[in-house]
């Protein structure tokens, strides 16, 4: 890890990185089609905050970034759970993941 | 190291498990009460731990005990139980609800503790990650209704992408001041005199990210659907304890590591109260149903104590820290009265329900009334310091035009408040609701007292909101 930043910079690392945050943050507001793609764009997001971890700790030579990433691998890995099971609550009550059916309160 | 440190934190997550592990030998329906009871039980423990704690930092570094913790973590306890006094009459009636509740309340308590302890990016994430998820799961607790359900899935969507703004933020933090705890970051800061662009983005991120918890403007539009459609206990719970917990991270970020940075941050902030203070005057006036008016007027709410923080003075971060306790008596106050809007065990939340409640029940009227001008400002209710402290600290540090902006909303403010009153007082009566449950009528009769005699405590809650606010700024 350490030689291979040393060898191409952290650039290339932070744009990857950022280019994967813009990616999410888009794929929640400009998808009106399904949930299952929002919780999707959702893991994007923290996958490129832990790119940035890796690279950032890579760069320091401090493990501590690595450490925060299995952190936040495990939350990660709790929060699609949780969100899947919310889901399928939904839609059981309701019949569809449609983001444009998710609207019964107004105001 | 000093493991005493963590003890409120362990005791409570062993109850935790202690007590799901309880719930899931009982009989099914039978568990609901005696989990609840003992969930109170731990909580009242807990809150002993917490003030006997001694000061300190724990745990190479990741966690700390000082006054500010306390102040917070005694708040989010208090909340907490009184959100499951009012889930055991909430489920004595139509509706159950699963055992798993107050042990799910449990959990996130545990979590906003944690934070309010963080000294360390780590903790910070991994306490307000096990708050958040345990309050995704309590918003859709109610597993066959709709609206609970979409609230859960708003709730879920919502405050998962702000806590991967808030995760981009803190890496970002992390690589350009090459550290995760705090005082290190703000030494890096004071030293270097030119601060990088790289940190002045994270530091965007992470207000960004806690501005979604607080349901602050602009990242406020998850709040009222969210708010109307979770059971009331968890709207309760929710009003209270993960907002004490976004304003002491909040706090504690902003005036210890990046404080140094004030002058680039206190626009945003400024910004942000004056947007939230504002929105939740006006946009609460069309309101019809009591539970969304709610979740406005706390957006208005959370705007005022921000004022404290926009302030970015000692004075400031007291002023902000008596607003949450008053707060949170008047808020929990409140939502005992709604939770007693009962009839025939059924739920209404209409604000048309009200209608002839001083007639019908003049206790809980009053207790509604109580709270109503405490929530306005009015003098000598709880809301009238909260609000005093926060106008004086912004006053002095020459927010003026902020301070007209709150005065302005207050006083819009007030019109909806008022026509809560007008409602139960002099409109023709309805129905009369059912006799509502002893816990419920206790933490109504209980809070509503605490907002009159606020004043009476006011000397000893300054006094350790001002330790509170040393602590933090030194």
């Amino acid at each position: 890890m350490n030689s291979a930043i040393a060898q191409i910079g952290l650039g290339p690392f932070l744009t990857v990185s950022a280019a994967l945050l813009v990616l999410g943050v888009f794929g929640i507001f400009l998808n009106r089609k399904n949930i299952i793609i929002i919780m999707m764009s959702m893991e994007l997001i923290l996958l490129s905050a832990n790119l940035n971890f890796v690279a950032f700790s890579g760069a320091l030579g401090d493990l501590s970034g690595q450490v925060m990433v299995l952190f936040t691998l495990t939350i990660a890995a709790a929060e699609a759970a949780i969100g899947l099971a919310i889901l399928t609550v939904y839609f059981r009550n309701r019949g569809s993941i449609q983001v444009e059916d998710v609207a019964t309160m107004k105001g | 190291m000093n493991w005493l440190l963590g003890l409120p934190e362990l005791v409570l997550a062993i109850c935790a498990l202690v007590i799901l592990s309880a719930g899931v030998l009982q009989k099914k329906d039978e568990a609901f009460l005696p989990c609840a009871m003992l969930s109170i039980g731990a909580f009242v423990v807990t809150g002993f731990l917490v003030v006997g704690a001694p000061d300190g930092i724990a745990y190479n570094g990741l966690f700390v005990v000082d006054a500010f913790s306390r102040f917070i973590k005694l708040l989010a306890i208090i909340g907490g139980a009184a959100a499951i006094a009012l889930s055991i009459g909430y489920s004595d009636g139509q509706r159950k609800l699963p055992f798993e509740m107050p042990v799910l309340v449990l959990f996130s308590t545990l979590g906003t503790m944690v934070m309010a302890s963080s000294v360390n990016l780590m903790t910070l994430f991994v306490g307000l990650e096990l708050s958040s998820l345990s309050i995704y799961i309590l918003c859709a607790i109610e597993r066959d209704r709709l609206g609970a359900a979409e609230a859960g899935l708003k709730y879920f969507i919502l405050g998962s992408l702000a806590s991967g703004l808030l995760l981009y933020g803190m890496s970002l933090v992390y690589g350009y001041a090459g550290t995760m705890e705090y005082a290190p970051i703000a030494a890096e800061i004071n030293g270097t005199g030119i601060v990088p662009l790289g940190l002045v983005i994270g530091t965007v991120f992470i207000i960004v990210g806690l501005a979604f918890k607080l349901s602050a403007v602009p990242f406020h539009m998850w709040t009222p659907d969210v708010y109307q459609g979770a059971p009331t206990p968890v709207t309760a719970y929710m009003a209270g304890a993960p907002k004490f917990a976004a304003f002491a991270l909040i706090l504690r970020v902003m005036s210890g590591p990046f404080g140094a940075m004030s002058p680039r941050w206190q626009m945003l902030i400024e910004v942000i109260a004056a947007l939230s203070m504002l929105f939740g005057s006006f946009a609460a006036i069309p309101q019809h149903n009591i539970k969304r008016l709610m979740a406005y007027s706390s957006i208005g709410h959370m705007g005022y104590a921000m004022m404290g923080l926009a302030a970015a003075s000692p004075a400031g971060t007291t002023g902000t820290l008596v607003y949450l306790a008053a707060y949170l008596v008047m808020n929990a106050g409140t939502f005992g009265v709604i939770a007693a809007m009962r009839r025939r065990g059924h739920e209404v939340t209409e604000i048309s329900d009200l209608a002839g409640l001083g007639r019908n029940n003049p206790g809980l009227a009053l207790i509604l009334a109580i709270c109503m001008f405490s929530m306005i400002g009015a003098p000598p209710l709880a809301g009238f310091f909260g609000k005093f402290m926060v106008f004086a600290a912004a006053w002095h540090a020459g927010l003026y035009p902020l301070v007209a902006v709150g005065a302005v909303s207050a006083v819009v403010g007030a019109f909806y408040y008022l026509r809560l009153v007008k409602v139960a007082y002099f409109d023709a009566p309805a129905v009369p609701f059912d006799r509502p449950a002893p816990s419920v009528s206790f933490v109504s009769i209980a809070m509503g007292l605490a907002t009159v005699l606020f004043l009476i405590g006011l000397g000893p809650i300054s006094a350790a909101a001002q330790a509170a606010a040393r602590a933090l700024i030194g």
